[in-house]
């Protein structure tokens, strides 16, 4: 859930709490000031009729509220002076000038007593109050539509504020997804002087910076450790060639040799491997030239041609196009033997080899095992089909980062019964 | 012909100064940058096998002292590092050739024996044992003057052996130097077998007075019959 979105719900959530918790205070002291205010009115009243009734003795007869909206009732001594001012809130029958027939309204009424020319009468004033339902109703509605009005504003205003405050933190957070350690060359900035993210920014140039830091050493260490071996592999190697040249050897004794001849030869490929590896990720190849891929896919089909006729295995190519590309030489000659020498080795005995160029593809494709390949782990270092233990599992490994390198897409499929590969070469060099 | 061996390595020194004296050469070593500066400025040599990280100082400086003293050429930088940049600075130097650790004995003699042929000047640019004659400019085998039709990798493969003649070729050296370097998956060499018997029946059709043996298995060597 967005920010936005996330600080909306806690403020239209609060806010429904304390326009809520507000509303019923207004409503009752709201309650409250008109009925005081009634009552001061009603309190005037009873002062003008008792003033009126000391020279108009008619009003004294008044009895009933049916011809106005006092009644006056003779009482004893003892009554009046029992008395006192009250206020109280009743109904009574009335129509009103939208009411078909008269209903029960709420009135206030004050009840008082009064002396005139030595007799006590009974006071009963009416005014008419406003309907508390109704008043409620208002009230609710009111509070409903301020509520509304107010969620709306703070969308709005959120919206604004908070796509204006929040602007360097979304361009900051793309530009960390952009980051590739060992690949982008400058940190992702945030262009704002708001102290939460320029310390975000700190802290994220700090992790980065430890990042890169390790990469670099990691890096350092594969490059370092792979030319450290060359020199004793040189040795072994050197060593191993001497010996059988030396001669009298018994056949028992030549077996174990030739294996660890074998093995030597291992590590050396895998060693070059990895040091090829190494090169690429880091960007050691400038001898970029003008490569034409048929010219570079002939070399290699002409170099694997024993090869592939030991193995029985037809290689064709079909050349629409001229296919030319601006890069290394050497790593054309590696990604394209690489993905032959894989066609011939996972290929079924007698089997058949395809090798396609147009303008801008090059497709290998191979019979081989009925079932694709994994494409997740395809391109993985030293991943290893169960039945080959032969190769150093880095073919692929090199051949993808190759085509990462100067951005050629590089895409696996399995279609009627063949492994495909196929890549989109365009011109131009990246590094 | 006088060799010298600049390794800092003194296993791989010795082994190296091991094959090398088997080819009859005047082999001398230095272990440190000094003792080979000392001996490039008092010597003179045929070849100089040279390794550029060395305990003192650099092979590259060397190459530079050699410049200087105008002794430059036949030398072969062996490096662990297969750097482009080592190599562009080398050969500007007056390097041969550059060979990259780890390396097979006799692809180091092909190596050495050709820059030495080139540097002889003497313009015929063949290899030639007993009766056969190989012409590598023209790129055409001759058995008693009489031609042999080789394709491009029987010649590769004969060119090899006779510049390692009596020397063990293993097949893993064979197949990186005439298949290519680019190897991942090689180590069944088998085809190699049958590239060697074609060859081996055209030497006899052609009756030339060379063989290539089986050694142990492992490899081919190619002697005198």
């Amino acid at each position: 859930m967005k920010l936005l979105n996330k600080s909306l719900i806690y403020l239209s959530v609060s806010l429904f709490v304390v326009i809520g918790l507000w509303s019923v205070v207004f409503y009752f002291r709201m309650l409250n000031e008109i009925k005081g205010s009634i009552d001061e009115g009603l309190e005037n009243y009873k002062r003008q009729i008792v003033y009126r009734a000391q020279h108009d003795s008619t009003l004294l007869q008044q009895s009933s509220f049916n011809e106005g909206f006092f009644a006056i009732r003779e009482i004893s001594q003892a009554e009046a002076i029992a008395m006192r001012d009250v206020y109280t809130d009743t109904f009574m029958m009335m129509q009103d000038a939208d009411d078909e027939a008269p209903e029960p309204e709420p009135v206030r009424l004050l009840t008082t007593a009064f002396e005139n020319n030595g007799k006590y009468y009974e006071l009963k004033i009416i005014n008419s109050m406003v309907e508390e339902d109704d008043l409620l109703k208002e009230l609710l509605w009111e509070t409903i539509v301020l509520y509304l009005i107010l969620i709306v504003l703070i969308i709005l205003i959120n919206n604004v504020v908070l796509q204006r405050l929040w602007k360097p933190f979304y361009s900051f957070l793309h530009q960390l997804r952009q980051y590739r350690v060992g690949v982008s060359n400058t940190f992702p900035e945030v262009k704002t002087k708001t102290k939460e993210f320029t310390d975000l920014q700190q802290a994220v140039h700090t992790l980065l910076q430890r990042n890169i830091e390790t990469y670099e050493q990691q890096k350092q260490f594969i490059g370092n450790a792979s030319h450290e071996l060359q020199t004793p592999l040189a040795i072994a190697t050197n060593k191993l060639e001497l010996l059988i040249e030396k001669g009298n050897l018994q056949p028992d004794q030549v077996e174990p040799i030739a294996e660890v001849m074998q093995i030597v030869e291992r590590l050396v490929r895998l060693n070059k491997s990895l040091l090829l590896l190494t090169k690429i990720e880091n960007k050691q190849f400038f001898n970029n030239t003008t490569v034409v891929i048929n010219d570079v896919v002939k070399q290699t089909t002409q170099d694997l041609e024993e090869l592939a006729e030991f193995k029985q295995v037809t290689v064709s190519v079909t050349e629409t196009a001229t296919l030319s590309t601006q890069m290394d030489v050497s790593l054309a000659h590696v990604v394209i033997s690489n993905l032959l020498r894989n066609a011939l080795f996972h290929n079924t005995i007698p089997g058949q080899v395809n090798i396609a160029i147009t303008a801008n593809t090059l497709t290998i494709s191979n019979t081989g095992k009925a079932t694709p390949l994994d494409q997740q782990k395809l391109f993985t270092r030293f991943h290893k089909t169960k039945n080959n233990t032969i190769g150093t599992g880095l073919g692929l490994a090199i051949v993808k980062p190759v085509c990462d390198l100067y951005e050629f897409p590089i895409f696996y499929r399995f279609e009627n019964d063949l492994h495909i590969f196929e890549i989109q070469i365009s011109g131009a060099i990246h590094i | 012909m006088k060799i010298l061996i600049v390794e800092d390595e003194p296993e791989l020194r010795n082994t190296l100064a091991a094959s090398l004296e088997k080819e009859r050469f005047l082999v001398e070593t230095a272990g440190d940058f000094d003792a080979a500066s000392e001996k490039l400025e008092l010597y003179i040599y045929d070849c100089i096998l040279l390794d550029i990280m060395l305990p003192n100082g650099s092979g590259l400086q060397l190459l530079e002292q050699l410049k200087r003293t105008g002794k430059s050429g036949n030398v072969i930088i062996i490096s662990a590092k297969d750097s482009l940049d080592d190599k562009m600075k080398g050969l500007e130097l007056g390097a041969d050739d550059y060979l990259t650790k780890p390396f097979h004995i006799a692809e180091l003699n092909a190596r050495i024996k050709a820059v030495l042929r080139r540097n002889m000047l003497n313009g015929k640019n063949t290899l030639e044992l007993a009766n056969v004659v190989l012409d590598l400019d023209d790129r055409t085998f001759t058995v008693n003057g009489e031609p042999v039709a080789l394709n491009r990798k029987e010649f590769d493969i004969l060119n090899y052996f006779l510049l390692n003649k009596n020397r063990l070729i293993t097949k893993a050296a064979l197949a990186e130097h005439v298949w290519g370097d680019h190897t991942d998956q090689t180590d069944n060499y088998d085809f190699i077998y049958y590239q060697i018997k074609n060859l081996r029946k055209k030497l006899q059709a052609a009756k030339a007075a060379i063989e290539i043996e089986a050694v142990y298995g492992i490899g081919y060597k190619l002697v005198e019959t």
